[in-house]
């Protein structure tokens, strides 16, 4: 199939005003201000080539608001609030520099990245290495770019969690729901014996609906389609400088982070 | 044949009902874990592996050692092992058996565990270490019956076991590396990521598993009427000194490219367990006493005096045995979680209820070992007489 110049011409113009008639492009640019990203809507959610988040830092300015993003992520999936550390359940949490990016640090950052917390999840990588080792096929990788689990399919075996070079992987050492506070019905708990880990929100998304913690992001998580040249995601990659955690492993993870800058 | 495990003197007896004693109470601690989960070891978020699937990896290489007496035997017809390559092949049946059954208690969900079988998924190292374990215990129980069953009624063991004789070799070497690569080829842990990985998993093997049966030859010598022969004990002696200078030459290699090239993530693993990291340093006694045990071995197994001597070639055998078992059994693998990807720092101690879970699997392990060794030299010994 071609398209001939005119026809090219039409629809460059034609999305170019319905961009600015939308204005999206101005609010990327002055993140903080961005509200819930607008490009999501109904029945979207299965068209999207490759999911992916932007983590912009400098939007979070104190450590409420990141924290806020975490609650909303415990709250929706009935993260438990485990007593011991070592039985934590993590999906989004925070992290020094240090430790978010142990390999790019150097020890004389800037006071204030130097105290940041930054926020840390799976990476729903392009080539996730849980999904390379796991014997079931209990996590695998969508056509979306999402890197999903099947807690009925989990045997516990916590290869995934040796594999994963992010930590982003929690097993239930024990049964989880006596330290759920509110249960919330529309997303099932979890039993002792799997792993589980953030997947985007692959059910909201399939309603047509944000990720939890981009909704109560007040626009410092930018989630959109990185094969799509007009989201917002490939947006602010293109006009800021954005890293990704431990990229010479060749993970490929979907989430970018804007450190500083202007 | 297996009627001859069914008798034997009130010490042999007493024996098994230590082990059956032990296993019971390792059973009851395993129905503890299961209701609760694993919460119930020390293994956490960070240390997702702990003492269970160390000792998998420890046994596998005692299990793929049956191949030390098997192959000069076979393929290059070392007649002085002939009266042990049973011992061998029997000694890799409940230690393959012990392997699965450390896999089948670390298991989040044991219920699921045919999940492996009924979505068979080649792109994981587990499935390819399911196939290559059950294959080799089904080799090990089909040659070693077959031939001790042919022996016992005094009859040329059937042409059609030579073929699986010689197939048991490389699969030996193939249950070993395929464990390393369960290790060798993850992106998240330097201590592992390492291309000696099989290598190093075998030299400390073919030590490790040909001194336990040092050991046990030399203790079927003193109780039973069977002597394994002294050429075929020094034979045994020889295998170990060198297997176990390879795999102390292989840990120095490891330790040249961690330090030498400075990257620190692949320093850290190695700083952890011998000199400790940002003041946590549980495993620091526990490395050094397998350092200083693994060298002492080597002087003894090499000076005349301590080699030919039966109670220093004893000792030096059992310090090569708790060596590589500290050594792999227990640091290797806590040390490639320690630090964890973000660097921090969360250390393991196994749990009682994981060590009496542990001492039940031995004591399995070892009932099938004293079945399988009384019926092997019950028969021997009748033929002999």
């Amino acid at each position: 199939m071609s398209i001939d110049r005119r026809q090219f011409l039409k629809a460059a113009g034609a999305t170019g005003l319905l961009g600015l008639l939308g204005s999206p492009l101005f609010k990327v640019l002055a993140p903080g201000e961005l509200e819930a990203s607008p490009e999501l809507k109904e029945g979207m959610a299965k068209s999207a080539k490759r999911w992916a988040m932007v983590v912009d830092m400098k939007a979070f300015p104190t450590e409420e608001s990141y924290n806020k993003c975490i609650e909303a992520c415990n709250k929706t999936h009935n993260i438990p609030q485990m007593e011991s550390e070592k039985h934590e359940i993590k999906w989004i949490w925070a992290e020094k520099y240090e430790n978010a990016f142990p390999d790019s640090y150097n020890g004389y950052l800037t006071e204030s990245i130097e105290k940041m917390k930054f926020l840390v999840l799976c990476n729903n990588c392009d080539n996730p290495p849980c999904v390379r080792v796991c014997p079931t096929k209990a996590t695998f990788k969508r056509e979306d770019g999402l890197v999903v689990m099947d807690y009925h399919r989990c045997i516990g075996c916590r290869f995934c969690m040796a594999a994963c070079p992010y930590g982003a992987r929690s097993f239930n050492w024990r049964d989880p729901r006596p330290f759920i506070k509110n249960i919330n019905p529309s997303y099932p708990t979890r039993t002792k014996g799997v792993v589980e880990k953030c997947n985007f929100c692959a059910d909201r998304l399939y309603r047509g609906e944000l990720p939890a913690c981009v909704e109560a992001s007040n626009g410092a998580l930018i989630f959109g389609d990185l094969k799509d040249e007009n989201s917002n995601v490939r947006k602010t990659l293109r006009s800021k400088f954005t890293i990704t955690r431990k990229p010479d492993l060749g993970t490929f993870p979907g989430v970018y982070y804007v450190i500083g800058g202007s | 044949m297996i009627e001859k495990a069914l008798s034997g003197s009130k010490y042999y007896w007493a024996w098994i009902c230590f082990l059956l004693a032990v296993i019971l109470v390792g059973v009851a601690c395993y129905i503890r874990q299961y209701h609760y989960g694993l919460g119930l070891t020390g293994m956490s978020r960070d240390v997702s592996w702990g003492f269970y699937i160390a000792q998998f990896t420890f046994f596998v290489g005692v299990a793929a050692s049956a191949v030390m007496v098997v192959l000069p035997y076979y393929l290059h017809d070392f007649k002085r092992f002939g009266r042990i390559t049973i011992l061998g092949e029997f000694l890799a049946i409940p230690s393959v058996i012990m392997c699965m059954l450390f896999i089948f208690v670390d298991m989040g969900q044991p219920t699921r565990i045919l999940n492996v079988i009924l979505h068979p998924t080649p792109n994981s190292v587990m499935f390819w270490d399911m196939i290559v374990l059950s294959g080799y215990l089904m080799l090990n129980i089909v040659v070693g019956w077959v031939s001790l069953s042919a022996h016992y009624k005094l009859v040329h063991p059937p042409k059609w076991i030579k073929p699986l004789v010689f197939l048991s070799i490389p699969w030996a070497f193939s249950i070993h590396t395929v464990t390393a690569f369960l290790y060798a080829g993850l992106p998240a842990r330097h201590f592992w990521l390492s291309a000696i990985m099989a290598v190093r998993f075998l030299s400390s093997a073919f030590a490790s598993g040909p001194a336990l049966l040092v050991l046990l030859c030399l203790l079927i010598k003193k109780i039973t009427k069977f002597d394994p022969g002294d050429r075929a004990i020094k034979g045994l002696v020889t295998i170990v000194t060198y297997a176990l200078i390879v795999s102390i030459f292989f840990v120095g290699l490891e330790l040249f490219t961690a330090f030498y090239s400075h990257i620190p993530g692949h320093m850290q693993s190695f700083k952890y367990l011998y000199f400790g990291l940002e003041s946590h340093g549980k495993l620091i006694p526990l490395m050094w006493f397998s350092t200083l045990l693994a060298i002492t071995a080597v002087f003894m197994l090499l000076i005349p005096a301590t080699r030919t001597n039966q109670v220093t070639l004893v000792i030096a055998c059992i310090f090569v045995h708790v060596s590589l078992w500290i050594d792999k059994g227990f640091g290797f693998v806590i040390g490639g979680f320690v630090p964890n990807p973000l660097e921090k720092i969360t250390e393991y101690w196994p749990t009682l209820n994981e060590l009496l879970v542990t001492a039940g699997i031995w004591s399995i392990g070892l009932l099938i070992l004293t079945a399988l060794y009384r019926i092997a030299i019950v028969v021997k010994v009748e033929l002999e007489a």
